[in-house]
C-alpha cells in the first residue's frame, strides 16, 4: 500500500503518462536508488545509465516526435521529474537541459531550420544543453546582465561571463542571453544557440559546490565569441520574453522535484524510525517522532495536489505566472523542512554519508534558490495581488 | 510465427497487501498493480522469440475488469503488437481461466502460447497445466531457455527442476511457462509507451468466446500471516544447539 493516493485516481491524464509514470518508477527503483553509493562514491553518472536513458528516450521527453522527441508533453515531464527525484539528483540534472530551459527556446521561439538541426539531437541525447543566463552581477536581477552580442557582418560578436551554469562544463550547446541593445534595458536582450566549439567560447572553471555536484555548475567566458547570425533565436529584442517562457514551464518541474525527495525522505524516515530501538523500543513508539512523522506526511499530501493540479490548469492555459511561484516557492521551501526533519529522525546516523539523507538535503537545498529564489517568487506573488487590488 | 502470451494484473509485490476486515480479499485503496512479474517475463520472451526470427506477431491477452487493459497496455508499450482483453467482473479460478485462454488460442491460432509459471497473487501455478492439457498441445512449465527450431515445427526447452537443468524437445503449438531466470524482462521505452495507445485491442465476454464460466473454487477466507515475534540473542553456541534441538526441535 502506498500512504499517498496516486494523482491518476483523482485527476483525469492521459492514460499513456501512467505509463510513463510506471514505468520511470521501476526503472528508478530498481536500477537507479541501488547504485546512488556508487555515485556518491565516483562523482559519476555510470556510463550504462547514461546509455539507459539515451535508449529509453528520457532526454527528449517534450520534445515533440516530429524533431526525433517523445511528446509527452509538459505533465509528463513533470511526472518523470518527481519519480526521477526520488533518487540520486543528478538523473534529473542531466536531462533537465534537453527537457526544458535548453531546448524549449528553440521549440517556442526558433527558426525551422534551428529546430531542424538541434532538437533531434538533443532528443537523442548525442547532445546535452546549458542555459546561461546568470552572470556574477546579475542574478535575481536578471535583466541587468551585461554579456553583449555585437553584429559584425553575418555574424554576432559576443563577449562576457556566465555563471553557475549548470552542465556547462559537459554541455554541447549553451542558450545564452545576451545584450543586442543596451538602451533598451530587457526589451535590449536577444537569445543565442551558442555552440561549445564556436570560436571564443571558454569553459573557465568548475564551481565547487554544496551539493548537486555529480552534474555540476561552471563558469563560461565569452572573448569575441562567433555565433552566426542565423543562430539567433526568434528577433532581437525577444531573448527575455523567450527567457522567462522557458523558465515559466521549468518553475513547476522544481516543485516536482522537491515533491519527489520529499516522498523518499518520507520513506526513509518511516524505515529508520521502526528499525531503531532506543530505551526499549523502535523509535517510531514515541510520540514525539510520530507527530514529526505525521507533519511531513501532511506536507506532502498538499505539495501532491497543488503540483498537478497546476500542471493541469497549464495544461488549459499558458499562463500560470502566480501559481507556478506559488507552488514553486511553497514546495521547495517546505521540502526543506522535510530534509531536516528527517535527518533529525536518523540522528547522528542522518548527518553521516551511509545514509542518503544528507546528501538529498545538501541537493535540495539548491532548489530554493535557482529558477528564481524563493524572495523573487514571493515578489512575483505580491506583485499579482496588488495588480488586482488595483 | 505468432506468438501468445497471457498477462495477469496482480498487487505490486515489492508493497505490503493488507488483508481486508471481512477476509474476503485484500485492501485496494492506494495499491499498485503490475503485471505478474512471472508474465512479463513470457512477455520479454514472445519479444525475444519474434525478434530473433525476424518477423512474428506476439498477441497479449488479460482477463479480468477493464482496469486489466492497463498491463495489456504496459506489454504493448514493450513492444508487443496487440491486445485481447476477455472482460470478467472478477478474476476466475484456474480452470475456467484456462477455460477462457482456450477458446483465445482456439481463435488465434498461435504457434506458441508463453504464460508465467505462476501468478504472485494467489500462487495457484496452474493455469499453463490446464490449458496444455485441454488444447491437447504439448506443455514445458518452469522454463529457463527456449528456443524455436527455424520451421517452427518443435522448441527446445531447458527447464528448471530441482537441483538442475532438463532439457525436453516439445512440438509445436505448445504452451510454456517462464520460471524466473528465462531472461530479464526490458524497460519500456518512451517511444514505445506513447505507441502502445495506437495498437489494437479487442474486448470479448466469455459468451463471445463461447465459454460458460462454471466456477469450481470459492475463496473462503484470507488471513495476513501472523505478526513476526521478535528474536532472542543466544550467548553460546551451546546454548542456540540446545534451543535448536529441544525448543524448535529442528535439528
Ligand atoms: C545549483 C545551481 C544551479 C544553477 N544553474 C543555473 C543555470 O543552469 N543557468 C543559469 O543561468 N543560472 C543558474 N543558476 C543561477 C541561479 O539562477 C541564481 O543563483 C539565482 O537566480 C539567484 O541569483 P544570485 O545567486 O545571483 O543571488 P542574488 O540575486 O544575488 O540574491 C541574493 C539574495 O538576495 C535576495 N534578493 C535579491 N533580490 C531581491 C528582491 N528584489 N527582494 C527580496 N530579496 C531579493 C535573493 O532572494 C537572495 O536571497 C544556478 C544556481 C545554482 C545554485
Amino acid at each position: 500500500m502506498e500512504f499517498f493516493p496516486d494523482v491518476f485516481e483523482i485527476f483525469e491524464m492521459p492514460e499513456e503518462l501512467k505509463l510513463l509514470r510506471d514505468s520511470t518508477r521501476k526503472l528508478v527503483n530498481e536500477k537507479l536508488i541501488p547504485r546512488e553509493r556508487e555515485i556518491d562514491e565516483t562523482g559519476k553518472i555510470p556510463e550504462d545509465l547514461l546509455n539507459t536513458f539515451k535508449e529509453l528516450g528520457y532526454f527528449g521527453i517534450t520534445i515533440p516526435q516530429e524533431y526525433g522527441g517523445i511528446g509527452a508533453g509538459f505533465t509528463g515531464y513533470v511526472l518523470v521529474q518527481e519519480e526521477l527525484a526520488r533518487t540520486h539528483e543528478c538523473f534529473n540534472a542531466i536531462i533537465s537541459a534537453n527537457n526544458g530551459i535548453g531546448s524549449l527556446g528553440i521549440l517556442y521561439d526558433g527558426t525551422e531550420e534551428q529546430k531542424k538541426k538541434y532538437l533531434p539531437r538533443l532528443a537523442s541525447g548525442e547532445w546535452l544543453a546549458s542555459f546561461a543566463l546568470t552572470e556574477p552581477n546579475a542574478g535575481s536581477d536578471a535583466a541587468s546582465i551585461k554579456t553583449r552580442a555585437v553584429k559584425e557582418g553575418s555574424k554576432y560578436i559576443l563577449n562576457g561571463t556566465k555563471h553557475f551554469i549548470t552542465r556547462g562544463d559537459i554541455a554541447d550547446i549553451f542558450i545564452v542571453m545576451a545584450v543586442t541593445d543596451p538602451s533598451k534595458g530587457a526589451r535590449g536582450i536577444s537569445a543565442f544557440i551558442v555552440e561549445k566549439n564556436f570560436p571564443g567560447v571558454r569553459v573557465a572553471r568548475r564551481h565547487e559546490s554544496m551539493g548537486s555536484d555529480v552534474v555540476g555548475q561552471a563558469e563560461i567566458v565569452f572573448e569575441d565569441a562567433e555565433v552566426p547570425e542565423e543562430n539567433l533565436i526568434g528577433e532581437e529584442g525577444k531573448g527575455f520574453k523567450t527567457a522567462q517562457k522557458v523558465l515559466n514551464d521549468g518553475r513547476l518541474g522544481m516543485a516536482a522535484r522537491a515533491l519527489g525527495t520529499s516522498k523518499r525522505l518520507f520513506e526513509e524516515a518511516v524505515r529508520y524510525s521502526t528499525e531503531r530501538v532506543q530505551f526499549g523500543q523502535p523509535i517510531c513508539q514515541f510520540q514525539g517522532i510520530q507527530w514529526m512523522l505525521a507533519e511531513v506526511a501532511a506536507l506532502i499530501y498538499h505539495m501532491q495536489w497543488a503540483v498537478y493540479s497546476t500542471a493541469l490548469l497549464h495544461e488549459k492555459r499558458p499562463r500560470i505566472n502566480k501559481e507556478a511561484s506559488i507552488v514553486k516557492f511553497m514546495a521547495t521551501e517546505w521540502a526543506w523542512r522535510i530534509a531536516d526533519i528527517a535527518l533529525q529522525i536518523h540522528g547522528g546516523m542522518g548527518y553521516m554519508k551511509d545514509f542518503p539523507i544528507e546528501r538529498f538535503l545538501r541537493d535540495l537545498r539548491a532548489l530554493r534558490i535557482v529558477e528564481g529564489t524563493t524572495e523573487i517568487h514571493k515578489n512575483i506573488i505580491a506583485r499579482e495581488i496588488l495588480r488586482m487590488a488595483g | 510465427m505468432k506468438i501468445l502470451v497471457t498477462v495477469k494484473r496482480v498487487p505490486d509485490p515489492d508493497m505490503k497487501v493488507r488483508v481486508n476486515a471481512e477476509g474476503t480479499g485484500i485492501v485496494e485503496d492506494n495499491m499498485k498493480f503490475v503485471i505478474n512479474p512471472f508474465d512479463e517475463i513470457a512477455v520479454e520472451e514472445g519479444l525475444r522469440i519474434k525478434e530473433k526470427k525476424g518477423e512474428g506477431e506476439v498477441v497479449i491477452v488479460a482477463i479480468g475488469p477493464s482496469v486489466v487493459q492497463e498491463q495489456i497496455r504496459a506489454a504493448l508499450a514493450m513492444g508487443a503488437d496487440r491486445g485481447i482483453h476477455v472482460d470478467v467482473d472478477s478474476y476466475p479460478d484456474p480452470l475456467n481461466t484456462a477455460k477462457l485462454l482456450k477458446a483465445v488460442a482456439e481463435k488465434e491460432a498461435p504457434n506458441i502460447v508463453i504464460m508465467g509459471k505462476q501468478a504472485v497473487d494467489d500462487d495457484y501455478g496452474q493455469a499453463g497445466q490446464m490449458l496444455a492439457a485441454m488444447l491437447g498441445w504439448a506443455q514445458a512449465t518452469f522454463a529457463y531457455k527456449v528456443e524455436i527450431a527455424d520451421d517452427n515445427s518443435k522448441a527446445t526447452v531447458t527447464r528448471e527442476v530441482d537441483g538442475g537443468l532438463e532439457t525436453i524437445e516439445i512440438d509445436l503449438p505448445a504452451v510454456v511457462t517462464a520460471d524466473l531466470r528465462l531472461n530479464e524482462p526490458r524497460y519500456a521505452s518512451l517511444p514505445g509507451i506513447m505507441k502502445a495507445k495506437t495498437k489494437p485491442m479487442d474486448v470479448f465476454k466469455p459468451a463471445d468466446l463461447g465459454v460458460e464460466l462454471s466456477p469450481v473454487l470459492e475463496l473462503v477466507r484470507m488471513e495476513e500471516p501472523p505478526p513476526r515475534k521478535g528474536g532472542i540473542i543466544v550467548e553460546t553456541v551451546d546454548e542456540l544447539l540446545d534451543k535448536l534441538r529441544n525448543e524448535a526441535k529442528v535439528i
